[in-house]
C-alpha cells in the first residue's frame, strides 16, 4: 500500500515538475554559439564588466552576459532555475550555497580541469578553498573556486584601548575581556566624552550570527554524529556561548540588534564601543565614513581565541561551473581568468573584495595596507562552516537561541538543548539517507 | 424519443462546457490536488534532487507546523493585519465613498480617478516610494511629525511599528478598489428614500445609520468578505518592505510559507501551511456569509 503511494506520489511529483520544466524550456540557455550566461550578485556583478575586455582579447569568440541578481533574492532565483532546467553556465556562489548545490548534483567537479591549468591549489588560503570540496560517492571533489573572501576579525578603536592601558590588541579571550573591562570602568569614569554616558567594551549587533560562530568553531565542531545531530548542548558549543552572552551580561555590550543603533559609524566615532566584530567591507566603510580625523585611530586585529589568535569563519563567495551547462570548456576559460592573480588584483582595486589567493596579496594595494594584513593573518586562520544544505537555516536558529539567552528570557542550558532538539528534528532526513545508502551499499 | 432528446442535449451541454471545465480541470483541480498530495510528504531539497527520496508521511507536515512557534507567530501576524488592516481599509473606501456621493462634491469624475489609481500601480513600485516616505530620518512622514513635535518613528525597523506600517500602505493602497464598489452601491440607494426620511425629519447622522448603512449591508459583507480573504494573503508587502522582520514581526502565514517553500525548499511543509491558510479562510468566510445570511444580526 505505502509502496503504491509512493509510486504514485512519485509520478505526480515527476508530473509536477515536467510540467515545470517543459514551461521553462522556452528559456533555456544551450545554444552552444550564443553568449555564455554569468549569474553574478551585488556590487560584484556591477564591476566584473570592467574585467571582461581583456578576456574578450584572449578569446574572441567568446560573449559574456553577466545577468546581476540581489543578494535578497538570489538563492530562491537559483534554485528555481535548477527546478526549471535554467541554470546559466556559470555563477557567483556564496560558499556557504554550495553544499546545496552539490546535494542536488547541480555543479561540475573542477579537480581535473584545475590539475590541467596554471592555478596552483595551494595558493589558496586553506581554510577557504576547502569550503568549495564536497564529499561524493567518488571521494572529495573541488566543486568552485574561490572568487573572494570574508572573514570576521576585530576593528577596534586603537587610541582608546591605549587610554585605556593596553598597547596591542587582545590575543586571547581573557585579554580581550581585561580590555572591555577596562575600557567600560574608564568610561563610566569620566564619561569619555561621549554625551551619553553609555561606553561599552565591544559591539556584537544580536540579529548577527557570525561572531557567535566564530567563537564556536574556536572550540570545535557545532554538529556532531556525521553532521546528522546538533551538538549545541555540548561543553564545546557551551563555552563559546557563555563567553559571548557573558559580554552582554557583564554589561560589556550593548544588547542591541544593528538596525537599534542607527549609525554604526558614528558611534564608533564617538567612541560608543571600542571593538566590533566585523567583515573586510568595513575598511572601506571605516574609511568613507569615519571623520579624517578619526582615520589614525582605528586598527584591525585577528580575532582572539580561547588561548591565543583563533580561527574565525570561512565566508566569502566562489565560482562554480553548472553541469547543464552546454559551454563548459568556454565557461571554465572565464572562471580560470578571473582566478588569475592580476585579475583578482584589479577586482580588488574596483570592489575592495579581498583575493583567496596568497600570490594576489602581493599586489602593494593589499601587502602595504595595515587594515588588510591583519585579514591576511585571519585568513591563514580559518574553518569551513558545516557542509550541509540545512547549515544556513540551523545558523539563524543558533542566533535566535543565543539572542534568547543574552535577554535572559531563557537558560543557556534549556536553550541549547531545545536548539539541538529542532536541529536532531532538522536532520532526520539526513539521518535516514544515511541508512538507506548503508542498507544498499 | 423524449429520452433520446434529453439524452442528446446533456451530451451537447457537455460538449459546450467541456473546453471551461479542462481548463479548470488543468488549471485548477491538478493542481489543488498535486499540492494536497505534495502537503503529505517529505518533499525537500533532497527529493529535489532525487525523488526516490520522497517519503510519504501522512499529516506530519501539519503536526510539526502546529508546533512550531513561528507558523503561530505568522498566524498572529497575519490576524494582527487582518484585524486592524480590514476595519481600517474598508473604513476609508465607506468614507471617500460617501465623500465623493456627497451632493456638494465637485470635480467627482477626477477625484474618482486620483483615489482609484493606488489601486493599479504596481505594489512593488510603491512599496519603494513609501519606503522612502517611511524613512526614519530623511522620509516625510517623519519630517511632518518632526513639524508638529512628535520624534521620530523607526518605522520599518522598530518591531512595534513595523506591522502598524505594512498597513497604512495597504490601506492606502486598496482603498480605492472597496471605494468604487460601494460608491456603485451608493448611487443604487433610490432618492425618494432619501427624501421621505427628510420629510420624516432624519438628520444626516440618522439618514446614515438607518438608511444609507442598511441599504449597503449586503455590498459591505462582500467587500468585507473579499477584503478578508485578500488580506489573508499579505505577502508582497513584507517581502518588499520589510523581508519579515525587524524580529520577524510582518511574517506574514504566505510570507512564512514562501520561506519554506522557496528559501529552504520544503515544498511539503510550505503545501502544508498552504492548506492550513485555506482552511481559516475559509472558516472566517463561512462565519460572514452566515452572518450576511441572518439580517437581525447584521443591522443589530
Amino acid at each position: 500500500m505505502t509502496q503504491w503511494r509512493r509510486g504514485a506520489l512519485k509520478h505526480l511529483g515527476a508530473l509536477a515538475l515536467g510540467v515545470t520544466g517543459a514551461l521553462a524550456g522556452c528559456g533555456r540557455r544551450d545554444d552552444p554559439s550564443g553568449p555564455l550566461h554569468f549569474w553574478a550578485m551585488g556590487r560584484e556583478a556591477e564591476v566584473v564588466a570592467e574585467l571582461l575586455p581583456a578576456f574578450y582579447a584572449r578569446h574572441p569568440g567568446v560573449r559574456v552576459r553577466v545577468q546581476q541578481l540581489p543578494w535578497t533574492a538570489a538563492h530562491e532565483k537559483l534554485l528555481t532555475a535548477y527546478a526549471g532546467n535554467s541554470l546559466p553556465d556559470l555563477c557567483q556562489l556564496g560558499n556557504t550555497w554550495l553544499p546545496e548545490f552539490t546535494a542536488l548534483d547541480a555543479l561540475e567537479p573542477l579537480d581535473v580541469r584545475v590539475a590541467a591549468s596554471a592555478i596552483q591549489r595551494d595558493d589558496y588560503f586553506a581554510g577557504i578553498l576547502d569550503t568549495n570540496v564536497m564529499p561524493t560517492a567518488q571521494g572529495a571533489r573541488l566543486f568552485g573556486l574561490p572568487w573572494y573572501v570574508d572573514t570576521r576579525l576585530l576593528f577596534y578603536r586603537a587610541d582608546l584601548l591605549r587610554a585605556a592601558g593596553f598597547a596591542r590588541a587582545p590575543q586571547s579571550w581573557a585579554e580581550w575581556m581585561d580590555a572591555m573591562h577596562a575600557i567600560k570602568r574608564r568610561g563610566s569614569g569620566n564619561g569619555n566624552g561621549n554625551g551619553n554616558g553609555d561606553t561599552f567594551g565591544a559591539l556584537l549587533p544580536l540579529n548577527e550570527a557570525h561572531p557567535l560562530f566564530a567563537l564556536a568553531l574556536q572550540q570545535g565542531p557545532v554538529l556532531a554524529d556525521d553532521d546528522t545531530r546538533g551538538a549545541f548542548s555540548k561543553p564545546a558549543f557551551r563555552r563559546a556561548l557563555d563567553f559571548y552572552a557573558g559580554i552582554f551580561h557583564e554589561g560589556l555590550a550593548p544588547a542591541m540588534t544593528d538596525t537599534q543603533i542607527s549609525n554604526v559609524w558614528d558611534e564608533f566615532a564617538r567612541g560608543m564601543f571600542t571593538f566590533y566584530v566585523s567583515g573586510p567591507w568595513n575598511i572601506g566603510e571605516f574609511r568613507r565614513k569615519l571623520p579624517a580625523s578619526m582615520q589614525g585611530s582605528w586598527a584591525t586585529a585577528p580575532l582572539p581565541g580561547p588561548d591565543g589568535p583563533g580561527v574565525s569563519t570561512a565566508g566569502g563567495s566562489s565560482l562554480v561551473l553548472f553541469k547543464s551547462s552546454q559551454r563548459k570548456e568556454a565557461a571554465w576559460q572565464l572562471i580560470a581568468y578571473l582566478s588569475e592573480a592580476g585579475t583578482m588584483q584589479r577586482f580588488h582595486a574596483l570592489t575592495g573584495d579581498l583575493p583567496p589567493r596568497r600570490s594576489a596579496w602581493r599586489a602593494p594595494a593589499l601587502a602595504n595596507d595595515v587594515a588588510s594584513q591583519a585579514f591576511a593573518q585571519q585568513l591563514e586562520r580559518v574553518r569551513p562552516a558545516p557542509k550541509i544544505p540545512e547549515w544556513e537555516r540551523i545558523f539563524q536558529e543558533m542566533q535566535q537561541t543565543a539572542q534568547r539567552v543574552v535577554q535572559r528570557t531563557q537558560g543557556a542550558e534549556a536553550a541549547t538543548v531545545q536548539l539541538d532538539a529542532w536541529v536532531d528534528a532538522l536532520l532526520e532526513k539526513r539521518r535516514w539517507l544515511r541508512e538507506r545508502a548503508a542498507v544498499t551499499r | 424519443m423524449n429520452g433520446i432528446a434529453t439524452k442528446r442535449i446533456a451530451v451537447v451541454g457537455w460538449a459546450l462546457a467541456a473546453p471551461a471545465l479542462v481548463v479548470i480541470a488543468v488549471f485548477f483541480a491538478v493542481p489543488v490536488a498535486a499540492g494536497l498530495a505534495l502537503s503529505l510528504t517529505d518533499f525537500d531539497l533532497y527529493a529535489l534532487a532525487d525523488l526516490s527520496t520522497l517519503r510519504f508521511i501522512g499529516l506530519q507536515n501539519y503536526a510539526r507546523l502546529l508546533q512550531t512557534p513561528l507558523f503561530w507567530q505568522a498566524l498572529g501576524n497575519t490576524f494582527y493585519f487582518v484585524v486592524v488592516g480590514v476595519p481600517v481599509s474598508i473604513g476609508l473606501s465607506l468614507a471617500a465613498a460617501l465623500l465623493l456621493n456627497a451632493r456638494v462634491a465637485k470635480w467627482q469624475p477626477f477625484f474618482r480617478t486620483a483615489l482609484f489609481a493606488p489601486v493599479v500601480t504596481t505594489v512593488v513600485a510603491v512599496a519603494v516610494i513609501w519606503r522612502y516616505l517611511l524613512h526614519t530620518r530623511y522620509g516625510l512622514i517623519n519630517q511632518g511629525f518632526a513639524a508638529v513635535g512628535i520624534d521620530p518613528i523607526d518605522w520599518l525597523g522598530d518591531p512595534h511599528w513595523a506591522m502598524p506600517a505594512i498597513i497604512l500602505f495597504s490601506a492606502w493602497k486598496n482603498f480605492g478598489y472597496n471605494m468604487i464598489i460601494l460608491l456603485a452601491a451608493l448611487q443604487a440607494v433610490p432618492r425618494e428614500l432619501y427624501e421621505s426620511a427628510r420629510v420624516d425629519g432624519a438628520g444626516p447622522y440618522r439618514q446614515f445609520v438607518d438608511l444609507t448603512f442598511p441599504m449597503l449591508t449586503p455590498t459591505l459583507v462582500m467587500v468585507g468578505i473579499m477584503t478578508i480573504s485578500g488580506y489573508f494573503q499579505l505577502f508582497a508587502e513584507p517581502y518588499v518592505m520589510t523581508q519579515g522582520g525587524p524580529l520577524r514581526s510582518t511574517v506574514s502565514v504566505l510570507y512564512f510559507m514562501y520561506e519554506e517553500g522557496f528559501r529552504w525548499w520544503n515544498l511539503g511543509n510550505a503545501s502544508a501551511v498552504a492548506f492550513l491558510l485555506f482552511v481559516v479562510i475559509f472558516a472566517v468566510s463561512w462565519v460572514l456569509l452566515r452572518f450576511d445570511r441572518d439580517p437581525s444580526g447584521a443591522t443589530a
